[in-house]
Parts: C-alpha cells; sequence; structure tokens
C-alpha cells in the first residue's frame, strides 16, 4: 500500500468506502504477538499450501482474551496465547479440539511438550515456546550473584531501588509464592496475605514494576537485577555479556506459549494447516534464534547451532528439568480474592 | 418554525447518536453488576446477587478512588495554570496567526502516545538526558529521582492534556469583546482588576471545559502510572481495567465503573449548582 | 503582553521536548536512546519497507478524519440545541457520560454490542465507536462559546427577514467558527491515537488496524527507532501542511 499523505478527504472517503466490504470467507485469520513469527510467514505459508493467512498481532494476552470473550472469536482462526489464557479459552468454550492426524508434525515436539498440565496430550493446544522465569542481573555491577527469591524481596543494601519487578499480576505474585516455598496458584487467604506483606514491603526497594522494557534497564545500568523471562534476559545479554539468568533455588514456573483454534474458525482444516506448518524444524528453529526462546519443538532446537547455547546458557535447560516446575494455571474462582490482594499490593504506599 | 421544535431537531441526531451507541451498549455491560463472575471469567447467569455493588465500596478501592482524585486533581490545577495564559496570549495574537498557533499547540499530539511517554522516559530516568547534563554540569553527584515517582505521573498527565485545556480556554477567550476591557480600564480598574472582574468571570466556561477534560482523561488513564509511574501507582483507569482484562471480572468491572461514573456525576452536578448559584449571587449585586 | 507571550513560547518548549527527543532518536545509528551512533537515515528505510507500519497509519488517518467529520457536525448541532433548551439534568448526564465512561467499558460494550446486532467489524465500526466520545468533547468546547453568545444577533437577521439557514451560515457559523475548530482539533486528536476502544470494535485483520494498534503490538520489546521515524515523519507532514495551509489563507478562518 502507498502512503500518499497529501491525498484529500475525497481519496479518504473512497478507501473508507472500500473498506465496508466484508473480509473473504477463505482467508485465514491468526492474532500473535508482533514479530513472534518469521516476517515471510504468510508468503511461505501460501507457498506450501496456497491458503491466504492474514496475520493480526496483539499487544497482550489480556487484549485478545477481552476481545475473543466479547465477540465469540468471530473472525479469527487461530490465536497465539499463553497456557492459562489457552485454558481458560477452552473452559469457557471457544476453543476448537485440536485434531492430531491432522497435524503431522506434532511429531516433531518433545515428548514432555505432550505432558503440559494445563492440557495434557495438547487436546486444545498446542505449544509454540516455553521456558522459566527468574532474576536477571548485572554480574559486574552487583556484589554477590543473587541465588534466592529472597534476593529480590528483601534486597542487599546495594541493590535497593535497582530492582524491577514484573508487572503481570500473575508473575508478580509468583515471585512471593515462590520464596515461600507455596504453588505458584495459591489462592489460600492466609497465604495471600501473607505474600502480600512480603511484596509490599519489596515495593519499597523497587525502582518500578516493568514487563517490557526491564532488559534495557540492565543493560543502560539504571537497574542491577530484575525478575524476568529467561528470553527476555537474553535479549539483555546481547547487548551487554555481564549480564547472567538465574533460576532461584527455590524453583520457577514453566510458562509456554500455545496455539490454539477458536471454535467460531469457519476453516478449522486450514487453521490445521497452519499449527502444522509452524511446527516444522525451520520454523522452530527460527523461533529459537531470533525469538531467544526455548522451543518444545525437538527437530528445531536440534537445528539450532550449539554455539547459541554457550552464549545464552539459559537457551540449554532441558525439557524434564522444566516439566519439574509447576505452570501458572487458570485460578477459577480463586482469582476474585487473587486480583483483591493484587489490588492491595498495588495500592499500597 | 416552533422554535422548541428546532431545538430538539438540532440535538436529535447526537442524541440518537448517544443512545443507540452509548446508552444502549453501555446498559448491556451494566446489567452484568448483578451477577457473579462464571468460574472461568464468563458470567454466572443463574445466581442474581448485589455482593459486587458491597465490593466496590471496600475501603482499598475507595482509597484508590481517592489517591487517583488527588493526582487527576493536582494534574488539572497544573494545566488549567499552564493552558490558560498560553489560550490567552494564542486569543491576544493577531488574527491571522491564530489557527496556525493552535495547530501547533496541538500538532504533537498526533504522534503517539506511547511513544512521547517513552520519549520523556528518555529525558527523565537516572542515565538520562537531564540527569546526564546536571552531573555533566557538575550541578548535581548524584541522579535525580525524577522517574517512577508521583510527580512523574503529573508531569505526564499534564504534558498529555495541556493542550485539550488551550484549545477549550480559546474557544471561550476568542471573540472576547475587547470593549468590555476598554470600558472596565475607562472606570479605573488596574488590569489586574479588569482580568479579575472581567475577562476571568466570561472565560469560566471555557476553564471549567478544560479543567473537566484533564480531570476525566488523568483519572481514567492507565498508560502513564504504569510507564512513567513504574506501574508503582494505580489510577482507577489501572483498577477498572485490571478487573476487566486480567481479572476477567467484568461484573466487578462493571461496578467500579458505576460507582466512578456516580462520583463524577455527583462532582459535575455540585460543581453546575455552585455556579448557578454564584452566577445568581452576581445578578443580585 | 511581552511576558505572556514569552509564557507562550516556554509552553510551546515543553509540548516540543518529547517530540525533538524522539525526532534526534530516529536518526540515530544505534537506535538506542542510551548512546549517539551517528547519523543516520537506516531506520526511514525500515519504515518504507514495513507495509504494516503505513497502512496502519493510512487507517488512523482515514479513521480521525471520519470521526472527525461527523462528531464535529454533530456535535456543533448538539450544542446549538442545547444551550437554546431548557435546562436538564439527565441530558447533561448524557453529554458528560462519554467523557467519564471509562474506555475500557465503552470498549466491551460495544463489542458486545455488535456482536449482538450482527454487525460486520471494521474500519466503520470503529468510526462509529469514536464519535460517541468525540461528539462530547465537541459538544463541550462549542457550548462554551456558546455561553458569551449574543442570541439577539439572530433574532435580528430573522426580524430581517433571513431563513434560519441564512441565519445559521451567515451569522451564527462565522462568530462560533473559531470554536468549532478547535472542537473538530480535540477530536482528531483524541482519535487518531486512541488505542483500547479501536482495538476492540476493529475487525480481525490488518484491514483495520490502526496506527495505535500497530505500535502497542509492537512495542511489547520496547521501543522501534522505526515508529520514532514514523513519528518524525507524522510530524513533518503536518508542518508542511500546517505551513501551505497558512501561506494559502493567510490564516483566515472560514467566515472570519
Amino acid at each position: 500500500m502507498k502512503f500518499k499523505p497529501l491525498l484529500s478527504l475525497a481519496a479518504a472517503a473512497l478507501m473508507f468506502t472500500a473498506g465496508w466490504s466484508p473480509a473473504f470467507a477463505e482467508k485465514l485469520v491468526i492474532s500473535n504477538w508482533d514479530g513472534y513469527m518469521p516476517k515471510d510467514m504468510a508468503e511461505k505459508f501460501k507457498a506450501a499450501t496456497g491458503i491466504d493467512l492474514e496475520i493480526a498481532v496483539h499487544a497482550t494476552n489480556e487484549e485478545i482474551m477481552g476481545k475473543v470473550t466479547a465477540s465469540g472469536g468471530e473472525g479469527y482462526d487461530v490465536l497465539f496465547v499463553s497456557s492459562p489464557f489457552a485454558e481458560a479459552l477452552n473452559n469457557l468454550g471457544l476453543l476448537a479440539p485440536i485434531d492430531h492426524a491432522k497435524i503431522p508434525n506434532l511429531a516433531n515436539l518433545y515428548p514432555e511438550a505432550n505432558e503440559l498440565k494445563h492440557d495434557p496430550g495438547n487436546a486444545f493446544s498446542v505449544p509454540y515456546t516455553w521456558g522459566t522465569t527468574g532474576l536477571c542481573y548485572r554480574s559486574d555491577l552487583v556484589k554477590s550473584a543473587p541465588t534466592s527469591w529472597n534476593d529480590l524481596l528483601t534486597p542487599a543494601d546495594d541493590l535497593k531501588g535497582k530492582i524491577t519487578m514484573l508487572s503481570t499480576d500473575r508473575w508478580l505474585m509468583a515471585a512471593g509464592f515462590l520464596a515461600d516455598g507455596l504453588s505458584v496458584n495459591t489462592t489460600d487467604q492466609a497465604d495471600l496475605d501473607k505474600v502480600r506483606d512480603q511484596l509490599i514491603s519489596a515495593k519499597r526497594n523497587l525502582l518500578a514494576y516493568d514487563d517490557t522494557t526491564f532488559y534495557s534497564k540492565l543493560v543502560s545500568g539504571e537497574a542491577l537485577m530484575v525478575q524476568a523471562w529467561d528470553g527476555w534476559c537474553n535479549y539483555g545479554i546481547t547487548d551487554q555479556p555481564q549480564i547472567k539468568y538465574v533460576i532461584p533455588k527455590e524453583g520457577s514456573d514453566l510458562w509456554a506459549d500455545t496455539m490454539v483454534i477458536t471454535k467460531a474458525s469457519k476453516n478449522p482444516e486450514a487453521a490445521a494447516k497452519f499449527i502444522d506448518f509452524v511446527l516444522n524444524a525451520d520454523n522452530g528453529k527460527w523461533v529459537v534464534e531470533n525469538i531467544m526462546y526455548k522451543s518444545p519443538n525437538k527437530a528445531g532446537m536440534e537445528a539450532v547451532d550449539k554455539s547459541l547455547f554457550e552464549k545464552y546458557p539459559n537457551m540449554a535447560i532441558t525439557p524434564a528439568e522444566l516439566l519439574k516446575y509447576e505452570q501458572l494455571r487458570d485460578l477459577g474462582n480463586g482469582m476474585k480474592a487473587f486480583s483483591k490482594t493484587v489490588s492491595e499490593v498495588m495500592a499500597a504506599k | 418554525m416552533n422554535s422548541r421544535y428546532a431545538t430538539w431537531l438540532l440535538m436529535l441526531p447526537g442524541l440518537l447518536w448517544l443512545g443507540l451507541l452509548l446508552v444502549v451498549p453501555c446498559l448491556l455491560v451494566f446489567a452484568l453488576i448483578f451477577f457473579e463472575r462464571g468460574i472461568y471469567g464468563g458470567i454466572d447467569w443463574q445466581a442474581p446477587t448485589f455482593e459486587n455493588v458491597t465490593r466496590a465500596f471496600d475501603p482499598l478501592y475507595l482509597a484508590i478512588f481517592l489517591d487517583s482524585g488527588i493526582i487527576a486533581g493536582i494534574a488539572t490545577l497544573i494545566a488549567l495554570l499552564v493552558g490558560y495564559p498560553a489560550a490567552y496570549a494564542i486569543a491576544k495574537s493577531p488574527a491571522s496567526r491564530q489557527t496556525a498557533l493552535l495547530f501547533l499547540a496541538i500538532l504533537p499530539f498526533w504522534t503517539n502516545y506511547l511513544i512521547r511517554t517513552y520519549a520523556w522516559i528518555v529525558l527523565l530516568n537516572p542515565v538520562g538526558l537531564i540527569n546526564s547534563l546536571l552531573m555533566g554540569l557538575g550541578l548535581r553527584s548524584q541522579p535525580l529521582a525524577l522517574l517512577y515517582n508521583k510527580p512523574a505521573v503529573v508531569l505526564g498527565l499534564v504534558y498529555s492534556y495541556t493542550p485539550f485545556v488551550i484549545l477549550a480556554i480559546y474557544s471561550a477567550l476568542q471573540r472576547l469583546d475587547p470593549s468590555y476591557g476598554e470600558a472596565s480600564r475607562d472606570l479605573g480598574a488596574s488590569a489586574f482588576q479588569t482580568f479579575l472582574r472581567i475577562t476571568l468571570p466570561l472565560t469560566a466556561p471555557g476553564v471549567a471545559a478544560g479543567g473537566v477534560f484533564v480531570f476525566v482523561l488523568s483519572i481514567g488513564n492507565f498508560v502513564t502510572p504504569d510507564l512513567l509511574g513504574g506501574g508503582k501507582f494505580q489510577m482507577v483507569g489501572n483498577l477498572i481495567y485490571d478487573q476487566f482484562l486480567s481479572a476477567r471480572d467484568w461484573p466487578f468491572g462493571a461496578a467500579l465503573s458505576a460507582l466512578l461514573i456516580g462520583l463524577m456525576m455527583l462532582l459535575l452536578f455540585a460543581q453546575a449548582i455552585a455556579s448557578l448559584r454564584a452566577r445568581g449571587d452576581h445578578a443580585r449585586a | 503582553m511581552r511576558a505572556l507571550n514569552c509564557w507562550l513560547i516556554a509552553v510551546y518548549g515543553f509540548l516540543y521536548l518529547p517530540i525533538a527527543v524522539l525526532m534526534v532518536l530516529s536518526f540515530n545509528r544505534t537506535g538506542m536512546p542510551t548512546a549517539w551512533g551517528g547519523f543516520s537515515l537506516e531506520w526511514y528505510g525500515k519504515l518504507v519497507e514495513n507495509p504494516k507500519i503505513i497502512g496502519a497509519a493510512w487507517n488512523s488517518l482515514v479513521v480521525a478524519v471520519w470521526a472527525t467529520a461527523i462528531s464535529s457536525v454533530l456535535g456543533t448541532l448538539l450544542a446549538l440545541g442545547v444551550e437554546r433548551s431548557r435546562p436538564s439534568a439527565s441530558r447533561e448526564a448524557l453529554l458528560f457520560a462519554p467523557m467519564i465512561v471509562p474506555d475500557i467499558v465503552l470498549a466491551i460494550a460495544l463489542l458486545s454490542f455488535f456482536t449482538l446486532i450482527k454487525f460486520t467489524l471494521g474500519l466503520r465500526s470503529i468510526v462509529m465507536a469514536h464519535v460517541v466520545f468525540n461528539l462530547a468533547f465537541v459538544c463541550a468546547v462549542v457550548r462554551a462559546r456558546l455561553k458569551s453568545y449574543d442570541w439577539s444577533l439572530n433574532e435580528a437577521s430573522r426580524d430581517l427577514g433571513a431563513t434560519a439557514f441564512t441565519t445559521f451560515f451567515r451569522i451564527t457559523l462565522p462568530l462560533i467558527g473559531p470554536s468549532v475548530l478547535a472542537g473538530a482539533l480535540l477530536a482528531f486528536t483524541l482519535s487518531i491515537d486512541e488505542f483500547i476502544i479501536a482495538y476492540f470494535t476493529a475487525g480481525a485483520g490488518q484491514s483495520s488496524t490502526t496506527l495505535p494498534m500497530q505500535i502497542y503490538a509492537m512495542i511489547r520489546f520496547g521501543v522501534t527507532p522505526e515508529i520514532n521515524a514514523m513519528a518524525t515523519v507524522v510530524m513533518g507532514v503536518s508542518f508542511v501542511m500546517l505551513f501551505a495551509a497558512q501561506r494559502l489563507n493567510k490564516g483566515r478562518l472560514p467566515g472570519a
């Protein structure tokens, strides 16, 4: 499309009228985070299958979830969402089952990728990436390397005011749950209250809550230690090799981003073909090399140059090790108590 | 033509638009207040309840309303103080330049809110431009904490909404009859007295409109507290956004929204009654 | 007067400060805010190669132009009607509501409503949604002007035999023109940068993705310099158009 800013209002009118016609029914529409797939995915998929692919973008799980809940998912065929959201969408009856017979490339996945607790056997979701949440820090500027979640919650003096925690509520609370040896899906009121108090006292030593630019704060030296997803810590390592990632001794959560097919999809066959295409070894390799996340795609992981694992040690975490950690799950009726606790932390001075 | 009929005809398209695309859809959402959140985030239609209403009056949420009301109030006051003289200067400038000056004030806001906010972060952060400058000049040995606090949030809100104040006040100031001011001065009033007794009351509707814009947009803002406040302060906007999208508790989100709307309407009517009374006193005097 | 003009210049300085920062960053080779890596047009090249950003910018412009046009007309008419009729508390509430209903509520409400009546989502539904809040802002700005409007002018015009239409176009509109313009500018500004309502009322896919939606998605990994380049282009084009218009009209407002 050409951009001619000086075009008159009349041209705008024309465009607008043109935009009125509904989209073609044959087209496959997916929604994904921006930059989370190869740029030429639509062309490659079209060349391989002859199916037109339209790619919409969402900024967060919460947004696409809200939109799909309010509209029933009309217009979308495949969504990329994190596992607790896939689970909730399925429980709301908004997802179609995954037909394994139509997705032969499922064989490319590690056997462990079939054992994710939110969806054992991948009945309604197919994992795309997975990893851990831990501490990312400047090894050249901290006095002693962190080993525990308590190093984040009750930091040493040299770290005070130079720490960030993730602002997404589930991971924010997970830091406290893990420090106390609790499940990351805790909804018991007494436990929530205990973690709330810990997080409120931790808040006084925070630079900020941040889940988008924390790694660049490390690079610039604004922050010395941040709660981080492993893949994002790798972006920091790229710019500043002194940045290191550690899973605290109390453990991590296992997060997984997944692909799901909407029940509203008018073309589930094509949707299955798309998921199959994404699961080929080439695309799996692309994810690891470009997003710097671990992929549950064995064929893809094995195709990657091994030097990458030396530069970014967290990429070498094995699937077996990942499965030791607990996944964030949809909290069901526990969500009310959980969300009130988060509000209490946020409102505290 | 009957003039009452004519005024209704003028209002009809706008009121219809609001009726169909604001009132009806919002009633769909506000009806949810009287139901429970379903286990997975949908609606449990089985059990009508008043629980969401009582939950909304929890001191926790009222404190958030109060805190963000204060932040929005401070931002409004500063934006008015910054914007009023600017609007006045525009209105007093040669007629041939006014439109251009007005455009100039609003142009920066045609770029994206997020990138403007990130630009502020580049300026204000501990290793950012302003701190580097201060330390480079030897004026400070330690960086100033300019970011991730309440003043930063207020700055972001003032920055974003000052142009709206300028537009609203300019709208009321423009065509202000200069003969009023001349008459006042002829009668021996000082420039300041003239401003206080003549200009300010005449522009009060513009000040009120601009103030309302800043206040309502600030209290509902959820991006600035996250980015410039480092997520450490919640505005009502954040709270409601999170209830709908993170907690996926639409009934409770709707209850909090209804509370917000109710409180703002009360403020509006209190202000309207106060200004009517002031006008009444004025007329009697 | 002099102090007043100095203040105005200072206010413009404040308004343009972050814009200057992002413009400079758009020419920074490294693209990082932390270090200057030399002058480069690389990010503009990247921008030209990114049809998504440019398409989204075009969609935003289309939405904003339509939403502004519709809301300026409806909002002005509404203001004229309201200021000439007896005060009504419920009408005041209705006109205030679009400003205070949280964005996310309007977003979810409209999406649910459009889904219910099976209205096809796209740029059109975004425009319809934006007019809802724009209408209230335009109406409020025009009303601020009408409070000091001398209605006897209209009566005089009528007494002289002018029709209601003639009176409106020859008397009223010229007098309130600047406030209609101020209202329209406000509406355009709110609409071109609105994110959450647009996201919910947009159809699935690129054809109704607006620039804020694209930017919110891209910014997940921090600001990419192409977006700074886009903002710089927007500013540049706006300036050129403003300058050209100023030259052509000598600053005259319609009817002024």
